[in-house]
């Protein structure tokens, strides 16, 4: 089985969000960037299809050169090989068409996205290379397991999960539960060592217009000091919520 | 060249996010100068979308959507767009329409927008503000293709009555064959979804145990809320993973979240911004959750809790 991981290059979860040039663009000032933490449950689970049923692994990202310390880091958890498409991922579609080419190009039974991104929270990518390359698709994929051609999908729904049933190609939307937390691993010393003899092919990027253009940025309104009451006066909460906020 | 709302139903009744994406859609329709279709898919009464301003509704009944599938409803939602020649389609932000949307994305060649909180600032170009970064902040983003498709965030928008009358007509997609077929459901139906629920009731590792969230519960009971959590408290299995709110689990989008001995990481916050009124419970007065917080109680949540329940009951009796 041959998969494809999609890896978004992201701020890490505690970065501060501050935009510059006029707030038109994000400020990478300090930032320090991570695999998206949706890829890294989806990243994991591959690494799973490899130990236990001889899965071929290959990493991709669309971005400039300074994605590849974090394709690289996927190399070190294990990955075989990495692709970087040559170009600034500018909107969703046009990742996703990049995306799809690779995997087509590849003949990759299964892709592995990550529900969304945690920058623009798009949630897009996966479902358009589904579309793309017309293949089965799961969204919110919290469960993956596959029997030569065939596999069995669990997925989140709001309230509660389903299971589904599918072929290959699929393409999933990963999430956490995909795999436990504890079992997402960290570069030790010798995969570090390796991933520095693994690929990492840098090819060029097809046409692919975006169909959206991010204009500008606004950071929400600062937000007023709390309003404490105190636990021995709870009348005036359920007053405050019911009069001023109207929530109750 | 009306503009399309999918209106989701469940078990044949329209859920509230229906109304509320009618409501929008009837927004960008007055922008346009046009008018409002819905397709509704295996529902009973759609006479109740005519009073979020849509004009006509385009009625599916067909056993092969009883259950959801997303390519099934994107080649549907498709052909009605197509029928109606719609230049705006407008979704939901629920799981399933976030599903279904790239997909019908590709099939309309059209431009998407997900997460969007407001009605677009222009038409042309054609301009909606969503929000990114986890609720930390929001994008401006302008939609260059010919059909474009908008996805409202949950509660943003909010509700708007635009009497008026839908007439229904009967349409009937022709279904692809589906690659993906549901084997099984686990789903407590007689719940409050976080997705859908107005209020929410999130606690924390501060609760020290699975066996204390009878009084969550209750407490969410009284309210009509549904119940939340943090990451760990998911992790360590005190609670159902559907349950886990943040960057990593679940966003809430409610009118009044209420996080009792949670407190307040980033990565929590970053799911719940997007609630319009929070109230805080901790006995830690520094806990970072007070920064983000409308209304705080600073004590210990063992008391806090059940004595809340039973203001909250003798509120709700004089109502
Ligand atoms: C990559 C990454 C992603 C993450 N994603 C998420 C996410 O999606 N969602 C999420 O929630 N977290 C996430 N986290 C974890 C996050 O950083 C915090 O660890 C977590 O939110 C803390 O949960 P908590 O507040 O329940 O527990 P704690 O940090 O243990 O806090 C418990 C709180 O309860 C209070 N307390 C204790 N006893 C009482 C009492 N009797 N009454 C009232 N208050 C009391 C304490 O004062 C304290 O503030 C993520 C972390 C990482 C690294």
């Amino acid at each position: 089985m041959k998969i494809l991981v999609c890896i978004s290059h992201v701020p890490d979860t505690t970065s501060k969000i501050n935009f510059t040039d006029g707030d038109t663009k994000f400020d990478t000032n300090g930032v320090q960037f991570v695999i998206n933490p949706n890829d890294e449950f989806g990243l994991t689970r591959a690494m799973w299809f490899k130990e236990k049923q001889g899965a071929n692994v290959t990493v991709v990202n669309v971005g400039g050169p300074e994605t590849e310390p974090t394709l690289r880091k996927a190399l070190a958890i294990g990955a075989d090989a990495a692709i970087r498409v040559n170009t600034a991922a500018t909107d969703s579609f046009s990742v996703a068409k990049q995306l799809a080419n690779v995997a087509k190009d590849g003949g990759y039974d299964l892709v592995i996205a990550g529900r969304e991104s945690i920058d623009y929270n798009g949630g897009m990518v996966p479902g358009m290379i589904a579309g793309l390359t017309q293949s089965n698709f799961v969204n919110n994929c919290i469960n993956l397991e596959i029997d030569g051609t065939s596999a069995k999908a669990t997925r989140e729904i709001d309230g509660g999960k389903e299971t589904v049933s599918t072929s290959l190609p699929l393409v999933i939307g990963g999430q956490k539960g995909l795999v436990e937390e504890s079992d997402l691993r960290i570069p030790n010393m010798r995969g570090i060592m390796m991933a520095r003899k693994k690929p990492l092919n840098v090819v060029e990027p097809v046409d692919a217009d975006a169909e959206t253009t991010s204009v500008s940025f606004e950071k929400p309104a600062p937000k007023g000091a709390v309003t404490l009451v105190s636990p021995d006066n709870l009348d005036e909460l359920v007053s405050l919520l019911h009069n001023e906020a109207k929530v109750i | 060249m009306s503009v399309l709302v999918y209106t989701e139903s469940e078990q044949g009744t329209f859920k509230k996010t229906a109304f509320e994406v009618a409501s929008y859609a009837k927004a960008v329709a007055n922008q346009l100068g046009t008018t409002v279709t819905a397709i509704a898919i295996n529902t009973d009464d759609t006479s109740t979308l005519g009073n979020y301003g849509v004009d006509k509704v385009l009625n599916v009944k067909n056993a092969q959507l009883n259950e959801f599938n997303a390519n099934a409803y994107a080649v549907a939602i498709q052909q009605a767009a197509e029928s109606e020649s719609a230049k705006v389609v407008v979704v939901s932000s629920s799981a399933n329409s976030k599903y279904l949307a790239p997909l019908l994305a590709v099939g309309l060649n059209a431009g998407y927008a997900s997460n969007v909180v407001e009605a677009p600032s222009s038409t042309s170009p054609f301009t909606v503000k969503r929000s990114a970064f986890t609720n930390k902040a929001f994008e401006i983003t302008q939609i260059n293709t010919d059909v474009k498709i908008v996805g409202v965030s949950n509660n943003a928008f909010g509700l708007v009555e635009n009497s008026g009358s839908a007439s229904a007509e009967d349409f009937s997609p022709s279904i692809p064959e589906l690659g993906v077929t549901i084997e099984s459901t686990d789903k407590a139906t007689d719940k409050v979804t976080i997705a859908d629920a107005e209020t929410v009731v999130s606690a924390g590792r501060g609760l020290k145990g699975p066996e204390n969230w009878g009084m969550i519960e209750e407490l969410a009971d009284v309210l009509g809320a549904a119940t939340a959590c943090s990451k760990p408290v998911s992790d360590l299995g005190w609670r159902p993973h559907s349950e886990h709110v943040g960057q990593t689990g679940k966003p809430v989008a409610s009118n009044l979240y209420i996080a009792i001995g949670i407190s307040g990481a980033i990565q929590h916050l970053a799911g719940i911004n997007a609630s319009k009124v929070k109230v805080v419970i901790n006995t830690d007065p520094e806990a970072p959750f007070f920064k983000a917080a409308d209304y705080g109680v600073v004590g210990d949540a063992f008391e806090v809790v059940p004595s809340l329940i039973e203001k909250l009951k003798a509120f709700k009796a004089q109502q």
